[in-house]
């Protein structure tokens, strides 16, 4: 039998959709920078880091996919997914610092240091950087066992990123007043999706998919596991 | 204490005058309010008439300057009438010119009313021949970082405390915009404590840069900007100036206002424009004019300094925020 063409495989489909919605997205942000709104770098601010935060999350998605349903097709984009969430972080502080603040230190370091919310922000971005450099093959090679490590860093980012949104919107997450829906989503999905990956709950969800699996193809043989694969 | 005397003095205030063909130009402007008026209160009888796509600037926009005392350039009307912040409608700012569109605002009543001699409804139309209209241009400065400079029509809000004679147990004034869910649809929604409401002290309320306006470039207010009256103070962040109001009262005690009751610890009722003073998650140290690209400092009372300093000369207004 023919090999079937490997874009037409679940893992290339994906990577072609998250090609077209990650550089989508940032041709929509260039585009209507430049069309004119009235408060362009406001949006392009709040726009970029909210495609960030989807990217993150959606990062975020593939290893539970794995885990969970076996769907490995989604362990493929997950380092696409991460390093487009890494993009628009940086379109986002960039926009932030150079185009807003012109980078005047004086305005920056006020708006910075004064309060944690920037401050907070700019602590994810850092953990993107560092997983964004250290995504590429060599490194994970050359880091061994340290490369995990360090990715395991975007456990700590995604609450951060989650926290800085709740921020910047008016409201009160904790008083449940205001424009908060969007933020306590986020805020649930994030929470699910770094549960799924506690140990005991991601061997019980193991187990079950093994137990159900083995039912239903080989009754009677024992079949090898699922690879289940270490990763962050 | 805050030292006022470092922040810089503006000695002539466009306020105190009203340029002749600003003046002249009233009567057009009170007759555009009437035929406008006419033109909601027939469509409200079953004329269909469609909104159109993006709301458009009428062709013969007045104003008496074309920038504010310190010389910098008034926002167009585009600008103004289409970055709006008003959560009745929308939490998006562009998105408010096109959903507020239908709101009705005749007839229009305002009821002033509590601690006065001489509780009053007032019609629009009585303010607005009652009350002699007059131009000012006044910088506006949102708490979210960003401003504009407004040439707003409208009278001080002192003149018609003056009309109502506020008792001696008046101390505060509290202002109500429009509840009408079915007008407004996000006042549908329980996570937010409509009506919105704000509130000012007497003698704030008093001062003469303290305006009701009732119109923006010589033409009647459209509904984004607050049709058909909403108060503009410009020494306080952009949520102090409610829109769309119906009810003045006095009162005895400082009043809950919306923002107040959303996150009191970030949105003080005193909400004076103050760079020292950072909202509890990001600083106020500068802010963006709409139009420009960078950031300009922010002004110890938005620069009004001079007129409004003294009403608080001995409060810490970093507690009193």
């Amino acid at each position: 039998m023919k090999r079937k063409n490997k874009w037409l495989e679940p893992a290339g489909l994906l990577r072609i959709a998250a090609h077209t919605l990650g550089w989508g997205l940032l041709a929509w942000l260039v585009w209507s920078f430049f069309d004119d709104p009235i408060n362009p770098i406001q949006a392009t601010i709040q726009r970029s880091g909210y495609y960030a935060l989807v990217f993150l999350v959606l990062s975020l998605t593939a290893t539970p996919l794995n885990t969970w349903f076996g769907f490995r097709p989604a362990l493929k984009v997950r380092r696409t997914l991460g390093l487009f969430a890494f993009m628009f972080a940086g379109v986002h502080f960039l926009t932030f610092s150079v185009i807003d603040y012109g980078l005047d230190w004086n305005l920056l370091r006020g708006a910075i240091f004064e309060k944690p919310y920037i401050l907070l922000g700019l602590t994810a971005l850092t953990i993107l950087l560092a997983l964004a450099i250290t995504s590429f093959k060599w490194w994970m090679k050359s880091m061994g066992k340290n490369w995990q490590r360090l990715h395991r860093l975007v456990y700590l980012a995604a609450p951060l990123v989650v926290i800085h949104y709740s921020w910047s919107i008016k409201g009160d997450v904790l008083r449940l007043q205001g424009d908060i829906l969007e933020p306590l989503a986020f805020g649930l999905v994030v929470v699910l999706l770094l549960i799924s990956r506690l140990p005991p709950i991601r061997r019980t969800a193991v187990g079950l998919r093994n137990r159900l699996a083995l039912k239903m193809i080989q009754p009677k043989t024992r079949s090898t596991p699922p690879i289940e694969k270490p990763h962050p | 204490m805050t030292d006022y005397s470092k922040y810089k003095s503006f000695p002539v205030h466009p306020s105190e005058i009203t340029p002749e063909h600003v003046y002249l130009n009233r009567r057009a402007f009170m007759k555009t309010a009437a035929v406008v008026g006419a033109g909601v209160f027939l469509a409200a009888c079953g004329t269909e008439a469609a909104s159109p796509a993006s709301p458009t600037a009428p062709a013969d926009l007045t104003t008496g300057s074309q920038t504010d005392e310190l010389g910098d350039p008034l926002n167009t009307y585009e600008q103004i009438t289409n970055y709006n912040n008003y959560y009745e409608y929308s939490l998006g700012k562009e998105d408010v010119a096109q959903s507020s569109q239908d709101l009705k605002t005749s007839p229009w009543d305002v009821q002033v009313y509590g601690l006065v001699n001489k509780p009053q409804t007032f019609a629009l139309e009585d303010l607005l021949s009652q009350f002699t209209q007059e131009e000012r241009i006044y910088r506006l400065r949102c708490v979210e970082g960003w401003s504009m400079v407004i040439p707003w029509m409208g009278f001080p809000l002192s003149a018609l405390l003056e009309a109502v004679e506020p008792t001696s147990d008046a101390r505060y004034v509290r202002f109500e915009t429009l509840l009408d869910p079915e007008q407004m649809p996000k006042q549908s929604s329980s996570l937010w404590p409509w009506p919105y409401q704000e509130g000012l002290r007497l003698d704030e309320a008093m001062n003469n840069l303290t305006l009701l306006a009732t119109g923006l470039y010589g033409k009647p207010l459209p509904p984004q900007n607050g049709a058909p009256i909403r108060l503009v103070v410009p020494w306080k962040y952009g949520f102090k100036s409610l829109k769309a109001i119906v009810k003045i009262e006095l009162v005895p005690d400082e009043p809950e206002t919306f923002w107040t009751t959303v996150a009191p610890n970030e949105y003080g009722f005193y909400a004076n424009v103050n760079p020292d003073v950072a909202h509890p998650r990001w600083s106020q140290a500068s802010e963006r004019r709409i139009g420009e690209l960078g950031r300009r400092e922010t002004m110890m009372f938005n620069g009004y300094g001079d007129e409004v300093a003294t009403l608080y000369e001995n409060m810490d207004l970093s507690v009193h925020y």
